[in-house]
């Protein structure tokens, strides 16, 4: 197959004929260039789009209460609603095969201090599933756990900036810390993809806050993680089944919308994946588009190119040239030109992309767009048979052109 | 060498057809020095694209050194061709952009010799031609006489059988008219036998033969005073 004979040709063809290589390799390069950019920009749509839910897990169902705002069953307007233990473990009985992770939540906001070093963070107390609800990542020591809640221990798990805003350098397992006037034992230490804000948090036990800031038995939210093999559809279902049937145990007006309010992470991902579908389809349809005309530009290119040339072919014939040399010529030569270009495009599509980065993050909703090695092979694959083909079509027509014919025309 | 009966071509023109050759008979033998003449529409160009296999014939044998030439297709006629024929022409026909040495040893690229074999033939060729120092130059560097000269060259270097030379001096002035027929009468006088076409009378009268066409038909067949005087 290695000819070196038949690529020194080539490559003088290409050379002598620099205008003509380098105007049909820019079509395939600005087709691939446009290519890239189209499928970089919808990457990075699409990485907007799942960032924007990475923080919490994506099976997660949050249900909180505010004031009523219709009267039922005669009861007034501005009633206030308050979660209790009662209902937590309610749905969790209930609902135990629909569940995989369970938390109830206290927010506060406390100044935690550790020696001189004070300020003040958001404090929740939580059930040890928070820990896979929140998608925290402990980094030092451990999370809350049962017996933490059973023994209402004075435990605290911080995140990775108060550690840094209160022991610096210093190891802060074991160490205890003042949370609005009591005395804790740092656990564990984590962080969070949700940013800087989730990781200048703290946790503790949830039966610890009940006992020591409210002696009752109020929570203020409660947390689901649905079982991930339910469907969409069924977690939708599903989370319309548990606001009806906490409206009847609660004496919530069917329509208050206010009163009880159930944010269902199935309705997010549900409209996500559609507007992904969406996105997918528009650009598959685009960049083959602009691949199409990329292919129909360089075949185009071909044919003018070899009938500026069926002369050359012609005078290549009547010295003893064989019709599949003539063919295998142009169509190597192609096949050259496209693919160096296509690689041309591709990565200047590829460095333009990372020149913009994450800079469109704010304004135009693109997080990190690029190409991925697959769409990469892939497209590289496309071209060269695309080169194949722009080629050989019109060669094999240049290569039936008699000599005599093509000697004639002058 | 070249051995043709009763020789018979038509171009189809729309519904009819046009009858071009209409039976020709011609033996060649090997060191002659023929020339065809013929006005245009003589059928003389078409003769020359059947003996040089760029075109079929319809009716009729053709032998080319010994072998009957049929239903040849595009394959074996170029190795036919690039064994047996080397083609000079009017329009010159070199590629524009290889030097005169690269033109010169693109059929024996064909013939499958490798490069610098084949450059070094080209160059013993292009010494022949007597333009050693242009060996470099593109053909557009050149004059009329020089790209003959060239193609010449080219047309003898895979040692053919028979050089066609389709009016070589149809674009040529007169004083590079007579040095190129010199150097076509040199080859011949070294053997090789060359076929030429041309309907300037000055030109036949250089060659040993003259064959006249008209109308699709040889109407003389003669001898010329060079090939008597020797």
């Amino acid at each position: 197959m290695f000819d070196l004979d038949r690529w020194r040709e080539i490559f003088q063809s290409i050379n002598k004929n620099r205008l003509r290589s380098v105007m049909s390799g820019f079509t395939v390069a600005f087709a691939i260039l446009l290519f890239t950019l189209l499928f970089g920009v919808a990457n990075g749509l699409g990485n907007f789009f799942k960032g924007a839910f990475v923080d919490s897990a994506e099976n997660t169902i949050s249900l909180r209460v505010r004031k009523t705002t219709k009267p039922y069953k005669g009861l007034q307007t501005g009633r206030i609603i308050q979660l209790k233990n009662k209902e937590y473990e309610y749905i969790g009985q209930e609902y135990k095969n629909k569940i995989e992770y369970q938390s109830a939540l206290i927010y506060k906001n406390f100044s935690i201090k550790y020696k001189n070093e004070a300020s003040t963070y958001s404090v929740t107390a939580v059930n040890p599933d928070y820990q896979f609800l929140e998608k925290i990542i402990i980094t030092d020591g451990r999370f809350l756990n049962e017996r933490d809640l059973n023994q209402k221990s004075k435990s605290i798990v911080i995140g990775r900036l108060i550690k840094e805003d209160l022991f610096g350098e210093r190891p802060a397992i074991g160490k205890r810390v003042n949370v609005n006037g009591s005395s804790y034992l740092v656990i564990g230490i984590f962080s969070d993809e949700g940013g800087d804000n989730q990781e200048r948090k703290a946790y503790i036990p949830l039966s610890t806050a009940q006992m020591i800031y409210g002696s009752n038995d109020y929570i203020s939210q409660i947390d689901l993680g649905y079982n991930p093999s339910l469907s969409t559809d069924a977690a939708i279902a599903f989370g319309h089944q548990i606001e009806r049937d906490l409206r009847k145990k609660l004496d919530i007006h069917p329509d208050d919308q206010s009163a009880l309010s159930v944010n269902n992470m199935a309705d997010a991902n549900k409209f996500i994946s559609t507007v992904m579908f969406a996105l997918v389809l528009i650009i598959t349809f685009i960049g083959s588009g602009t691949l199409i005309a990329g292919i129909i530009g360089i075949s185009n290119i071909m044919i003018f190119v070899i009938k500026e040339r069926s002369k050359e072919f012609g005078i290549r014939k009547a010295l003893g040239a064989q019709p599949a040399s003539i063919v295998g010529m142009v169509v190597q030569e192609s096949v050259l030109i496209t693919t160096i270009a296509g690689y041309v495009g591709l990565s200047l599509g590829t460095y333009l992309l990372s020149l913009i980065g994450d800079s469109l993050e704010e304004d135009y909703f693109i997080t990190n767009p690029s190409v991925s090695p697959g769409i990469v092979i892939g497209a590289t694959i496309v071209l060269v048979l695309s080169g194949l083909i722009a080629g050989y079509v019109p060669a094999k027509r240049a290569a039936k052109i008699k000599p005599i014919e093509a000697l004639r025309a002058d | 060498m070249i051995k043709i009966e009763d020789l018979h071509k038509s171009y189809p023109i729309g519904k009819d057809s046009l009858h071009v050759l209409k039976g020709i008979d011609l033996h060649i033998k090997e060191g002659e020095f023929v020339s065809i003449m013929g006005s245009s529409g003589s059928g003389k160009s078409t003769l020359l694209n059947i003996v040089g296999l760029l075109d079929v014939h319809d009716r009729g044998n053709y032998y080319l050194n010994g072998q009957l030439i049929k239903e040849l297709n595009e394959k074996k006629a170029a190795i036919l061709r690039n064994k047996f024929l080397g083609f000079v022409f009017q329009s010159f026909n070199l590629i524009a952009y290889k030097t005169a040495l690269e033109n010169i040893a693109l059929p024996l690229y064909y013939k499958g010799m490798a490069r610098k074999e084949r450059l070094k033939v080209a160059m013993d060729y292009l010494e022949k031609v007597g333009l050693k120092d242009w060996a470099q130059h593109l053909p557009n560097e050149l004059s009329g006489g020089q790209k003959q000269r060239v193609a010449i060259a080219r047309a003898l270097v895979t040692n053919p059988k028979v050089v066609l030379a389709d009016e070589p001096t149809g674009a040529l002035d007169s004083t590079t008219t007579d040095s190129v027929m010199n150097l076509l009468k040199e080859i011949n006088d070294e053997g090789m036998t060359v076929f030429v076409i041309t309907h300037e009378e000055e030109v036949a009268e250089q060659t040993k033969r003259i064959v006249r066409l008209k109308d699709g038909i040889i109407i003389s067949d003669e001898l010329t005073n060079i090939s008597k005087a020797i």
